[in-house]
């Protein structure tokens, strides 16, 4: 009896054991450096600490008091909501398409090099650029072609108006975070069976349209899901682009987003504990969209 | 059937194809396009070879007049007041972004095949976990990080840069992706002919997933080489610190004097990462061959 068991356990040890060797370096340092981080922010989230004092445990205060006594923060939710519903959606589908497009081009590697470009940079670089773009007066590039084509008399104060910021901001991020769900779409579609698409042909498919609903598509389900929770996170993790266009706090706190009222009580008041409620609200948005679109794309895999 | 009327052009395939109108028009709009995109790149570059006196031109112009090189000059040999020379925070920069790359790729492929081909205890928590390590903002774990590689002792070492920086659960789910795309007869044939885990791991496995490294090193080497908070608040060192905080350094201090040196180091800052992407982008077009395992 007990030699069986014993022998069921070393089979057992035997089954698992390649598989978590392979596993368990990688494991082992997401255990310590992102695992572990996130459960001490989930139980800083349940205290008061400011960083030089022990964590005085408060339960769920922060967590009323966010949704309770925070008009700033409703506002971040509702800017970071329109944020995303909007940059989410144009930037997945436009890195898509122009990964399609650009797959078949001539000189397709020039463009795939232009179009990664600005996500090559880092956003100290970047912010130079948008300011000459985006500047609130007649020289501004923006306002420079508007003035020349007749459409506008006065500047437009891009980045002073609160309604006009959110606007930027999107047109912005859109503008560099495109890169990598478009270097994903291009190397799954590199991926995609020609056989597939010459069988395709044969059963009737007659247009690009048609090969791109019934071939391209169902085979890049994986960089689809992969697209949509890259878009989701960006989305929601929307800040240093807000930062460099609006500031801190922004005029009429319309460039305001969750993590700028993260950043503000964490970095600025250094008040951690409210910070990391801020955080596992955040956290709670973006995982339950993304167990969504798990749901949603696996569900056909059967 | 219609004849096709339009410009003769060369396709990739090497075949003769005809360019009707409307892709000659899509074409022109493809090149506008990227063009816009790629503005950023062309300012770094003439922001560089710009002399003093056209930086502070107002309004600011894009390109640049009179191109000179004085400004790499004054960067590597006349910028006096910094305590560590240009090229020490390169070769920093270097070292640490090259090494977390590696350990990156083999580390992420190695748990996305365990994961994926093999039997793993709890893998079904795990991918959970991996998951939800997507979807926290990086802002507040930097704080509880921070404890963590305090108490570890790698405050102040090239670890603190190295060490955190490799387990990322976007890079696992992303290679995860096309682990599940290698077919099973494929690995099971390797055993069959008596080839060791290992060496199926490096032999049939890597090579296959070719066109995802390539990604992920692009990836990876971007996020790292750019990354301006981790060494902020783990390096004080001033001979440790990379290439980020440098650029903060040089253009602290007399700015306006400096300005040429921050456009040279902007420059400098950026060639490796369109580098790399260059370098690599061979090989995902390369590892077309590779899509016949399928």
């Amino acid at each position: 009896m007990q030699n069986t068991v014993r022998q069921s356990f070393w089979k057992k040890v035997n089954t698992y054991k390649t598989g978590t060797l392979f596993v368990l370096p990688f494991l082992v340092l997401y255990l310590v450096f992102v695992v572990a981080p996130i459960i001490v922010a989930i139980f800083l989230s349940m205290t008061n600490y400011n960083l030089f004092q022990v964590p005085d445990f408060i339960g769920l205060k922060n967590y009323e008091l966010l949704f309770m006594g925070d008009d700033v923060f409703i506002t971040a939710v509702a800017n970071t909501a329109i944020f995303a519903v909007v940059s989410g959606p144009i930037g997945l589908i436009a890195s898509f398409l122009f990964a399609w497009i650009i797959n078949k081009a001539p000189f397709s590697k020039l463009f795939a090099l232009l179009f990664y470009a600005p996500s090559l940079t880092s956003s100290i670089a970047m912010s130079v650029v948008w300011m000459y773009f985006f500047s609130p007066d007649r020289y501004g590039l923006v306002n420079n072609v508007l003035f020349n084509l007749g459409l506008i008399n006065e500047p437009i104060l891009w980045n002073t108006d609160p309604s006009t910021i959110l606007l930027v901001i999107i047109v912005i991020s859109i503008w560099m975070n495109m890169g990598s769900g478009f270097m994903v779409f291009l190397a799954g579609l590199k991926n995609t069976s020609q056989e597939l698409r010459e069988a395709g042909q044969i059963d009737g498919v007659r247009n690009a349209t048609q090969e791109l609903l019934y071939i391209v598509l169902p085979q890049l389900r994986p960089q689809i899901l992969f697209g949509i929770i890259n878009a989701v996170v960006n989305a929601f993790g929307v800040f240093d682009i807000a930062l460099v266009v609006a500031g801190l706090p922004s005029p009429d706190y319309a460039g305001h987003t969750i993590v700028a009222h993260l950043y503000d009580y964490a970095f600025i008041r250094y008040e951690m504990g409210y910070a990391a409620a801020i955080s596992v609200v955040l956290f709670l948005f973006t995982f339950g969209i993304g167990q969504l679109a798990i749901k949603f794309l696996s569900s056909k895999e059967g | 059937m219609s004849v096709e009327k339009g410009l003769k052009i060369r396709l990739r395939d090497g075949k003769i194809g005809r360019l009707s109108f409307g892709k000659f028009v899509g074409f022109l709009m493809l090149t506008a396009v990227a063009a816009f995109m790629a503005l950023p790149l062309v300012y770094v570059v003439t922001t560089a070879l710009k002399p003093l006196n056209e930086l502070f031109y107002f309004p600011p112009r894009f390109f640049v007049e009179s191109p000179t090189l004085k400004n790499f000059k004054d960067l590597f040999l006349a910028l006096d007041g910094l305590d560590v020379p240009f090229t020490r925070s390169l070769f920093n920069s270097v070292f640490v972004t090259v090494t977390v790359v590696i350990l990156v790729i083999v580390l992420t492929c190695m748990a996305a095949y365990g994961l994926v081909k093999h039997k793993v205890p709890f893998s079904n928590l795990i991918f959970s976990l991996i998951l939800m390590g997507m979807m926290f903002s990086p802002y507040v774990i930097q704080i509880p990080n921070y404890l963590i590689v305090n108490g570890l002792g790698m405050v102040n070492s090239y670890w603190a840069l190295i060490i955190p920086k490799i387990a990322v659960a976007y890079n696992l789910f992303l290679v995860r992706q096309f682990v599940q795309q290698i077919p099973d007869a494929f690995l099971e044939a390797a055993r069959m002919d008596g080839a060791s885990e290992m060496t199926i791991f490096f032999k049939i496995v890597m090579p296959s997933l070719k066109p995802v490294v390539a990604t992920l090193a692009v990836f990876s080497f971007v996020n790292n080489w750019n990354d301006f908070f981790t060494p902020l608040i783990f390096i004080q060192n001033e001979a440790l610190k990379p290439l980020p905080l440098a650029m903060q350094m040089i253009s602290s201090g007399n700015s306006i004097a400096r300005a040429g040196a921050v456009g040279a180091a902007t420059f400098i800052t950026v060639l490796p990462t369109v580098l790399i992407y260059v370098l690599m982008q061979k090989h995902v077009v390369d590892s077309m061959a590779y899509s016949g395992i399928k």
